[in-house]
C-alpha cells in the first residue's frame, strides 16, 4: 500500500516528536526519515533541523559523509552489489555489470526511470563466504553468477 | 522472573536444562542454520520445505523446529541438524528443498542417516552414536578451540534460557557478587587478552586505564562496525550469541565503573541488530541487565547505534563521534577515550570478538585463557576464511597455529587444484604473505614482522591468477574512497599513490614509480592521523617486497604475468584454428573476421578483452598473452 504524501508528513511529526530532547539524535533521525520518505528531500531537512536544533550545514555535511544516505529519490528495491576482497577475488565486479546492464543502468545512473530498482554497490556485507553476493532490500543472495542474478532480479520485478 | 540472586539464576538454568531435555526427549528437533550465510545460500527455501513436510506427515507434535546461528561451515550452507531422541546429532550439509523429504523419509521416520548430504555428527552425552565421523574427526574442525564462538551453531540465538543452560550470565554474577572491579580487571590481565579487531593492545590494561579515570559517570562502547572486507566473525557472534557479547560489556561496565553501554553497529547487518535488540529486551526482563543487577548497586543500561555506511567509523574516535551524531572524523589522542570519550566521558571501546571472549575468562579464570597461544598473544582468534579456497567459514584457532595449517588443513587447500600464491590478512589493513611465509606462527608480533597484521582476522587466499599490483590497488581504491579527508596524508596521499598504481596497471607504469610509491608510503605512514591512513599503504608496500617481480613485469614488459589486468593483456588466435567461425559470431565487439576453414583473426583495435572467444573455443587456438 503507498502511503501518501500526508501520511509521511505525519508519521515524520510523530518520529520528531520522540527524539526530542534525545542526545545524539541526528543520525537515527536520518535514517528513520529515510525509511519514511525512502530518501532526504531538502524541505525534510529543513525541518528536521529545526526541530532537533541542529543547523542544516551540520545536517548537510552528516548526510553527505555517510554513504547510507541519499539526497535523490531511489528505486523501490535496493540492489547493493558487493565489491569486498572475497567478491572481488570471486568475481563480483562481472556480477555488478551484468545487472546493470539488463537494467539499463551504470555506476553514474544507479536507479531506473521506473523506480523500480537501484544498484549500488557495498564494501562487504559480511557473507564473503558465499562470494559473490548481492543484497537485495535485507535479503543476502550468494553464491552468484551473472545468470543466477539476473535470474534473481526478476523475482523482485515480478512480485 | 527477575533473576536477583545467584540461586536463582542456578534454579533458571536448572530449569532451562530441564525443559530442554524433556523437549530434547520426546521431539526430534530439526536445527536450522538461519545467520545471514545460511539466508544467502538458500536457507528460506529449506526451511519452508521442512514445515512443508511437517504439516503433510502430520508430525507437528512430533517435531521441534529452531534456528541457529554459524557454525563455520559456510561452504556448505544450507545447514539442516536432525536430532532424534536419544541420538548423536547429524548434520546435514548443502541442503536442497528436494533433499528435506527424502531426510524426512530415511532419517526423521525412518531412523537411518540419509547419507548422500550427511557431514557429520555431534556427539550427545547418552546419545546412541550413529555411523558417521564426528566434528572432533573433521579436518575443518580437528584444530579449532571455541572460546568466542563456544555457543554459536549451537544454542538457539533467540533464547535466553538456552544461554543460561549453556552457562550464560555465570561470570557475571560470580563478578558483580564475589569480585571486586579490579579482581575482574586482574583476571583479563592475566588472560593475556589482546584486542581482537586489530590492534592487539591488551585489554585487562585498556580497562585499568579507564577504571583510573575519575567521573561520576562513563561508557562502555562495543565496536560492531566490522568493515573490513572480507571479515565476518563479529557478524557471526552477534547473530549466533548475542547475549555473550552483552555479558562480556556488562562485566567491561562492572571492571570500569560504567552504568551506560553502546552498541555501534554496521546497518548492513540488519539480522545482528534485530537478535542484539532482542536480547537486550530479554536480558532487561530478566534483570540481567538494567538497574540493580543481582541485587546489587550496580546498574548498566545498553543502546544499539546503528552505523551509517562509513569504514573510519571503525576508528574509535570517529566512532565516538558519530555515536554522537556528527560526521565520523577520527581526531587526535591523547587524550585518549579512557580519559575524555564519548560526550567528553572516560570511555572504554572493545569490539565483538573480545567482548565475546570475556565471559569465558571470568567463568573459567584468566589461567585456563591463557593456557592457548603463544608467549605474547594468548587465547584463541576467529578467522573468517575466504577466497579461492576449498572450505570457506569460519574457524577459531589457537594463536600460533601456522597459517599453512589454516589454509591447508582447516580450509582444505586451494580450489581447482591450482597453485597458492598468496594470502592477504588483515584487511585493508594488513598484507599479503607469500608462500615462504606459510610456516609463520599467527600471532600478533610475527604478523607485524611479515609485514601483515592480525587486523580482525580476515584472510583473503588467493592463487595463481590473483595479480598482486590489482590486488594492491584493490584495497587503496577503498581506502582512498574511505578516507575521511581530515588529514592531508592520508586524503591526497592515498590518491597519488592510487593514481600511480592505475597508471601500472594499465600500462602507462615509469622506471622509478616504486621508488614513488615507498617514498608516499612511509609519508603516510608517518603522517596521517588515524590508523585508517597509518595502515592504508601496507597491502602496496607487502606486495612490493615480496611480489616485486610483478610490479616490475607490468612496468618494463606492460605484461600481467597473471592475466589479470586488462589493458595489459591481449588475446591471439593461433594456427591451430580450424576456421569454424564459432569465435567471430560469439565476439560481442565484431572484433574477429576471417575465411571459413582458414585461420581467423582479432582486430586489436576493437577486441574489449573480454575473453569470451576463448571460452568458446572447441580446438583451445586462442591464447591470452
Amino acid at each position: 500500500m503507498a502511503v501518501t504524501a500526508a501520511e509521511k508528513e505525519k508519521l515524520l511529526d510523530e518520529l520528531l516528536a520522540k527524539y526530542q530532547g534525545f542526545k545524539g539524535a541526528t543520525i537515527p533521525v536520518l535514517q528513520k526519515a529515510q525509511e519514511i520518505f525512502g530518501y532526504l528531500p531538502k524541505d525534510v531537512l529543513i525541518k528536521i533541523s529545526k526541530a532537533i536544533d541542529v543547523p542544516i550545514s551540520k545536517i548537510y555535511g552528516v548526510v553527505t559523509f555517510y554513504a547510507q544516505f541519499h539526497l535523490e529519490p531511489r528505486g523501490e528495491h535496493i540492489v547493493r552489489s558487493c565489491q569486498g576482497t572475497a567478491c572481488h577475488v570471486r568475481g563480483g565486479k562481472v556480477v555488478l555489470e551484468a545487472m546493470q546492464k539488463k537494467l539499463g543502468l551504470s555506476d553514474d545512473k544507479c536507479t531506473t526511470d521506473d523506480l523500480k530498482f537501484t544498484i549500488e554497490t557495498v564494501a562487504c556485507i559480511g557473507a564473503c563466504a558465499l562470494a559473490p553476493c548481492v543484497m537485495v532490500d535485507e535479503d543476502t543472495h550468494g553464491r552468484l553468477t551473472t545468470d543466477k542474478a539476473c535470474a534473481m532480479l526478476d523475482t523482485y520485478a515480478n512480485a | 522472573m527477575q533473576i536477583k540472586t545467584i540461586d536463582q539464576l542456578h534454579q533458571v538454568k536448572a530449569d532451562a536444562i530441564a525443559a530442554l531435555k524433556a523437549r530434547n526427549d520426546a521431539k526430534t528437533q530439526i536445527i536450522l542454520g538461519m545467520g545471514t550465510c545460511g539466508i544467502a545460500a538458500g536457507g528460506r527455501a529449506v526451511l519452508a520445505a521442512v514445515e512443508e513436510q511437517i504439516k503433510k506427515l502430520g508430525l507437528e507434535d512430533k517435531i521441534c523446529v529452531y534456528s541457529t546461528g554459524c557454525i563455520g561451515m559456510c561452504h556448505n550452507e544450507p545447514l539442516l541438524d536432525v536430532v532424534r531422541p536419544g541420538e548423536d546429532r547429524v548434520t546435514y550439509g548443502s541442503v536442497t528443498a528436494e533433499d528435506v523429504e527424502k531426510i524426512f523419509a530415511e532419517h526423521v521416520l525412518g531412523g537411518n542417516v540419509f547419507k548422500n548430504k550427511a557431514i557429520a555428527r555431534i556427539p550427545l552425552e547418552g546419545a546412541k552414536a550413529v555411523d558417521l565421523p564426528a566434528y572432533s574427526e573433521m579436518p575443518f574442525y580437528a584444530k579449532q578451540r571455541k572460546n568466542a564462538l563456544k555457543n554459536c551453531g549451537y544454542i538457539n540465538p533467540d533464547s535466553l534460557e538456552e544461554y543460561i543452560a549453556a552457562d550464560g550470565y555465570e561470570a557475571l554474577a560470580k563478578a558483580v557478587l564475589a569480585l571486586t572491579p579490579e579482581d575482574v580487571i586482574e583476571e583479563v590481565k592475566k588472560s593475556g587478552l589482546r584486542g581482537r579487531g586489530g590492534g592487539g593492545f591488551p585489554t585487562g590494561l585498556k580497562w585499568s586505564f579507564c577504571r583510573k579515570s575519575q567521573g561520576p559517570k562513563k561508557y562502555i562502547i562495543c565496536n560492531a562496525d566490522e568493515g573490513d572486507p572480507g571479515a565476518f566473525m563479529d557478524r557471526s557472534l552477534l547473530e549466533g550469541d548475542p547475549h555473550a557479547v552483552l555479558e562480556g560489556m556488562a562485566l567491561g561496565a562492572y571492571a570500569i565503573g560504567a552504568d551506560e553501554g553502546y552498541i555501534y553497529c554496521r546497518a548492513e547487518y540488519p539480522l545482528a541488530i534485530k537478535r542484539l535488540n532482542q536480547a537486550i529486551a530479554q536480558a532487561e526482563e530478566a534483570g540481567v541487565l538494567g538497574d540493580n543487577i543481582f541485587g546489587t548497586d550496580f546498574s548498566f543500561k545498553l543502546h544499539v547505534k546503528e552505523g551509517a555506511g562509513a569504514f573510519v567509523c571503525g576508528e574509535e574516535t570517529a566512532l565516538m563521534q558519530s555515536i554522537e551524531g556528527q560526521r565520523g572524523m577520527p581526531r587526535p589522542r591523547p587524550p585518549f577515550p579512557a580519559v575524555k570519550g564519548l560526550w567528553e566521558k572516560p570511555s572504554n571501546i572493545n569490539n565483538v570478538e573480545t567482548w565475546g571472549n570475556v565471559p569465558c575468562i571470568i567463568r573459567n579464570g584468566g589461567e585456563a585463557y591463557a593456557a592457548y597461544g603463544t608467549e605474547k598473544s594468548k587465547g584463541t582468534k576467529v578467522f573468517a576464511l575466504t577466497g579461492k579456497i576449498n572450505n570457506p567459514g569460519l574457524a577459531e584457532v589457537p594463536m600460533g597455529i601456522t597459517m599453512r595449517e589454516i589454509i591447508f588443513e582447516i580450509a582444505g587447500g586451494i580450489q581447482d587444484g591450482k597453485k597458492f600464491k598468496a594470502v592477504q590478512i588483515g584487511g585493508p589493513s594488513g598484507g599479503c604473505m607469500p608462500e615462504e611465509l606459510l610456516d609463520t606462527p599467527v600471532d600478533y608480533d610475527s604478523l607485524i614482522a611479515a609485514g601483515a597484521m592480525m587486523g580482525s582476522g580476515g584472510l583473503v587466499v588467493m592463487d595463481e591468477t590473483t595479480c598482486m599490483v590489482d590486488v594492491a590497488k584493490f584495497f587503496l581504491t577503498f581506502t582512498q574512497s574511505e578516507s575521511c579527508g581530515k588529514c592531508t596524508p592520508c586524503r591526497e596521499g592515498t590518491k597519488r599513490m592510487l593514481e600511480i598504481l592505475t597508471g601500472i596497471t594499465e600500462g602507462r607504469g615509469k622506471e622509478g614509480d616504486i621508488e614513488r610509491l615507498q617514498k608516499l608510503a612511509r609519508s603516510i605512514k608517518a603522517g596521517a592521523l588515524c590508523a585508517l591512513g597509518q595502515t592504508a599503504p601496507n597491502p602496496v608496500l607487502s606486495t612490493i617486497r615480496y611480489f616485486r617481480d610483478e610490479y616490475e613485469a607490468h612496468i618494463k614488459d606492460k605484461k600481467c604475468p597473471a592475466g589479470a589486468c586488462q589493458k595489459l593483456i591481449s588475446y591471439r588466435i593461433t594456427d591451430a584454428c580450424k576456421g569454424c567461425s564459432l569465435c567471430a559470431r560469439n565476439c560481442p565487439a565484431s572484433a574477429i573476421s576471417g575465411e571459413l576453414k582458414q585461420q581467423f583473426v582479432i582486430d586489436q583495435s576493437k577486441c574489449i578483452k573480454c575473453g569470451v572467444c576463448m571460452n568458446n573455443c572447441r580446438f583451445a587456438a586462442i591464447v591470452r598473452e
